[in-house]
C-alpha cells in the first residue's frame, strides 16, 4: 500500500528538482533563524534568571537551538542531493546513505513540531517556578548582608521598576514579609518593639513597599508606607488609588513577557517547519522517481514517485526493527555467552 | 613642476579606473552610513526635547544628514565616471564635467571636515541646553495638572531612573524647589504652615527628593525624606552615606552620554572624511592622466598622471587671477568717466607691433 504515488515526467522531474533546490536554500536560512531565535529567548531566560525556581523551562530554547543546527545540516545536504539527482553518473553515491538520511532528518523535523508544543504548554511550568522564585526573592530581599543573597535586593528592585509590577500575585505580598533588615531597626524604639510584639514570629511587617513599586507616571510624589491609612495621607484613598503604586503582580507580568516570546517564536518556527517538511516531501519523491529511472537507457522516460513503499506502520517497523536487533543482538549474545560457560 | 607626478601605463590605468568604481561604490555605502548617524543622532536629541532648552543644537545632525545625501549623490556619479574611465572612447563624454566635479568634491570634502568638528564644537552648546532645560523641568515637576506639563514629572523620573543621576548637580538641587504640588499639602497642618512661612517665596521646601532618585544597589531600603537629618533614621550618617541615593547630576549624565555618541560619530566621519578624500586623489590622478593620454594621440601609451601641474603657489596665483578676472569680464575702463568713445592713447610702448612705421609703399611705387 504505497503512500501518495505520484507520476513524474521528465519535465516535471527538472521542475522538481530546481524547486527542491530553492526550497533547501530557504530551509537552511530558516535553520539558521531557529538556532538564532532559541539563542534569543535562552539570553532573555538566563536575564531574569534569579526570579526563577528550576531551569526546567531552558529545554525549549536548547531544543530550538538543536533542531536549528541539525536544521542547517539536513537542508544543505538536501541540496546537494537534489543538485546530483538529476545526474545519474553521481546521484548513485548517495543511496546508502539516503535511508539514514531521511530517518534523523524525519526525527529533527518531528522534534521541531514538539519544540513548538512545548513554547506552549510549559506555560503551567513557568508560573510555578516563577512563583516560587520571586517569593524567596521577596524574603531574601533584606538579607543585603547573606553571602549568595545578596544581590536579591537589587533583583528584586531592577524587576519591578523595568516590568511596572510589585510583589508576587501583587503589592499586599511586601505586607506579609519583613523587608527591612533589623540592622536598621531602632529597637529602642516603642513603634517597633510593638510591631515585632504584634506577631507570632516576631517579624518588622509594616503596610508599606519599597520605592521600586512607585509608578512614575503618577501625578503625587510615591506613597510608600501607610498604604491602608487613608488619613496618614492628605487627600488619599487606597480603595481608589491606582495610579500611585503598580498593581499589576510580577509573576503574572513575567508570564506575560515570557508567553509572548514564545509565542512569537513558536509561531516562526511553525513555519519553518512546514518548509522543512515540504522539502523532505519533495526530496523523497525525487529520490524515488530518480531510482526507477537507474539503470534504464531512456533517462528521459515518465516515472513513478512515491513517499513512503509501504503503509506507515510498516515503514516505522522497518526503521524501528535494526535499533531493536542492534539492543536484542547484545541480549542474545549475553544468553549464549552464559550458555557456553555454564 | 608637477606636484607628485605619477607615470601611468594602459593596464595601471584600467586597473585604477576599476579601483576607484568600486571605491566610489564604497563611499556611497559610507554615505549612507553618514546619514544614518545624522538620523540617529537626530532620534536622540529628540527624545529628551523636554529636558533641552531652546538651543540651537539641531545644526550638527542636519549638517551629517545633508553632508551623507550629498556625498551618496556625488560617489554616485563618480562610481559611474570611474566605470565609463576604462574605455577612452567613453571617456571623452565626462572629459568636460571631470575637472568641475573634481574640484566641486574637493570643497565637499571641507564640507565634511566641518561636519566631524562641529560634532565635537557642539558639547558647549549641548551643555547650556542641558542645564537650562533641566532646571525648568525640575521646576515644573510638581504640576501634573498644568496642560502641557503633566509628563514632565514622568519624564524627569523615568530620567533618574534610567541615568542613575539625581537632580540637576547633585540631589541638593531639590532642596531648593517646591516638587510637592499644593494638592497634595494639608494647608490645617502646622508643620506645613510652618515651612510655607520659613521662606521668602512661600514655597514648600523640603530636604527630600523624589523615590527615583533612590539607588537599587544600596543595601538598606531607600531614606527618601528628611536627607540631611541623623536622627531621624536609625544607623544612618547623612555625610558618609554615598549609596543610598544616585550621586551624580543628570546633567553630568545626559553630557557624558550625548558627547560619547558625538564622540563616536565624530571619529566615524573623520574616518569617512580620509577615505573621499584619498578617492578624490585617485579620481585626479585618473583624470590628468586620460588627458595626457587624449594630448599624446595613442590610447595605449604610458602618460603621466599628477594632482597639480604646477606647484602649489603657481597654481594658487593663476586661480586667483582668474577669479579676479572673473568679476572684470563685464566692467569697461573707468578712466575718463567711463566714457568708451573718448580716445584715450595708450602708454608707449604700443602692445600691437604692426610692423615699423616708415616702410616705403613698394608695391604702389612699382605699380605707378
Amino acid at each position: 500500500m504505497v503512500v501518495m504515488k505520484m507520476k513524474f515526467p521528465f519535465a516535471k522531474r527538472v521542475k522538481l528538482a530546481q524547486g527542491l533546490w530553492l526550497l533547501s536554500w530557504l530551509a537552511t536560512v530558516a535553520g539558521a533563524l531557529t538556532f538564532t531565535l532559541g539563542c534569543i529567548l535562552k539570553t532573555e531566560l538566563r536575564k531574569r534568571a534569579e526570579a526563577m525556581d528550576n531551569t526546567e523551562i531552558h529545554a525549549v530554547p536548547n531544543t530550538l537551538m538543536v533542531v536549528g543546527l541539525a536544521s542547517l545540516a539536513i537542508n544543505y545536504f538536501a541540496g546537494r542531493i537534489c543538485q546530483d539527482a538529476l545526474d545519474a553518473t553521481r546521484f548513485p553515491r548517495w543511496k546508502n546513505m539516503l535511508k539514514p538520511y531521511f530517518g534523523v532528518a524525519c526525527f529533527f523535523t518531528a522534534l521541531m513540531l514538539l519544540a513548538v508544543i512545548m513554547s506552549y504548554a510549559m506555560k503551567g511550568n513557568l508560573e510555578a517556578s516563577l512563583k516560587i522564585g520571586l517569593k524567596n526573592g521577596i524574603r531574601f530581599y533584606k538579607d543585603t548582608d547573606t553571602p549568595g543573597r545578596c544581590f536579591q535586593k537589587q533583583t528584586i528592585d531592577r524587576l519591578q521598576m523595568d516590568f511596572q509590577c510589585c510583589g508576587n500575585t501583587d503589592f499586599k505580598d511586601w505586607f506579609e514579609v519583613q523587608w527591612i533588615s533589623n540592622r536598621y531597626l531602632d529597637f529602642s524604639s516603642k513603634e517597633v518593639k510593638d510591631r515585632i510584639k504584634s506577631n507570632v514570629d516576631g517579624r518588622y511587617l509594616l503596610d508599606g513597599v519599597p520605592f521600586s513599586c512607585c509608578n512614575p507616571s503618577s501625578p503625587r510624589p510615591c506613597i510608600q508606607y501607610q498604604l491602608t491609612n487613608n488619613t496618614a495621607h492628605y487627600n488619599y484613598e487606597h480603595q481608589t488609588e491606582e495610579l500611585n503604586i503598580y498593581v499589576r503582580g510580577c509573576r503574572e507580568a513575567l508570564v506575560n513577557y515570557y508567553m509572548g516570546l514564545m509565542n512569537t517564536i513558536g509561531a516562526g518556527v511553525l513555519s519553518f517547519f512546514l518548509l522543512q517538511s515540504s522539502v523532505l516531501a519533495s526530496l523523497r519523491l525525487l529520490q524515488t522517481s530518480m531510482e526507477a529511472v537507474a539503470g534504464l537507457e531512456n533517462a528521459e522516460v515518465e516515472t513513478e514517485g512515491y513517499l513512503l513503499e509501504k503503509g506507515v506502520k510498516e515503514t516505522i517497523m522497518e526503521y524501528v526493527d535494526p535499533v531493536l536487533k542492534f539492543l536484542m543482538l547484545n541480549q542474545v549474545a549475553d544468553g549464549e555467552e552464559q550458555a557456553a560457560t555454564a | 613642476m608637477a606636484v607628485l607626478r605619477v607615470k601611468f601605463t594602459k593596464s595601471k590605468r584600467d586597473k585604477l579606473a576599476q579601483v576607484l568604481w568600486i571605491l566610489n561604490w564604497v563611499s556611497v555605502l559610507t554615505g549612507i552610513i553618514l546619514f544614518g548617524l545624522g538620523l540617529f543622532l537626530k532620534v536622540e536629541i529628540n527624545k529628551r526635547w523636554e529636558l533641552m532648552a531652546e538651543r540651537d543644537v539641531h545644526y550638527v545632525p542636519n549638517m551629517l544628514i545633508a553632508v551623507g545625501l550629498v556625498a551618496c549623490a556625488i560617489n554616485f556619479l563618480g562610481g559611474k565616471i570611474c566605470y565609463d574611465c576604462v574605455d577612452s572612447a567613453k571617456f571623452l563624454r565626462w572629459k568636460l564635467i571631470l575637472l568641475p566635479y573634481i574640484v566641486c568634491t574637493f570643497f565637499f570634502t571641507f564640507s565634511v571636515l566641518a561636519g566631524a568638528l562641529l560634532c565635537y564644537g557642539m558639547r558647549g552648546e549641548l551643555e547650556d541646553a542641558l542645564t537650562l532645560g533641566l532646571t525648568q523641568a525640575m521646576r515644573f515637576y510638581k504640576d501634573t495638572d498644568t496642560p502641557g506639563r503633566c509628563f514632565l514629572k514622568r519624564t524627569v523620573d523615568l530620567l533618574q531612573i534610567e541615568f542613575q543621576c539625581c537632580g540637576n548637580a547633585g540631589y541638593r538641587d531639590w532642596f531648593y524647589i517646591q516638587w510637592v504640588s499644593n494638592r497634595y499639602l494639608d494647608m490645617s497642618q502646622k508643620e506645613v504652615v510652618d515651612r510655607l512661612r520659613s521662606n521668602v517665596e512661600g514655597k514648600y521646601l523640603v530636604d527630600g527628593v523624589p523615590f527615583s532618585c533612590c539607588n537599587t544597589y544600596s543595601p538598606r531600603p531607600c531614606i527618601q525624606d528628611q536627607i540631611t537629618n541623623a536622627t531621624a533614621h536609625y544607623n544612618y550618617e547623612p555625610q558618609t552615606e554615598e549609596l543610598n541615593l544616585w550621586m551624580k547630576g543628570c546633567r553630568r549624565a545626559l553630557l557624558d552620554y550625548y558627547t560619547n555618541i558625538m564622540q563616536s560619530i565624530g571619529l566615524t566621519v573623520l574616518i569617512a572624511w580620509l577615505f573621499e578624500l584619498s578617492v578624490l586623489m585617485g579620481v585626479r590622478y585618473l583624470q590628468t592622466s586620460l588627458e595626457n593620454v587624449l594630448k599624446q594621440g595613442d590610447p595605449d601609451s604610458e602618460s603621466e598622471g599628477w594632482l597639480l601641474e604646477n606647484s602649489f603657489a603657481e597654481t594658487a596665483r593663476s586661480n586667483l587671477n582668474i577669479i579676479k578676472n572673473l568679476g572684470k569680464c563685464n566692467q569697461i575702463d573707468t578712466a575718463d568717466n567711463g566714457d568708451p568713445n573718448i580716445d584715450v592713447p595708450s602708454p608707449a610702448p604700443s602692445t600691437a607691433h604692426y610692423g615699423p612705421d616708415n616702410v616705403p609703399p613698394k608695391e604702389a611705387a612699382k605699380e605707378s
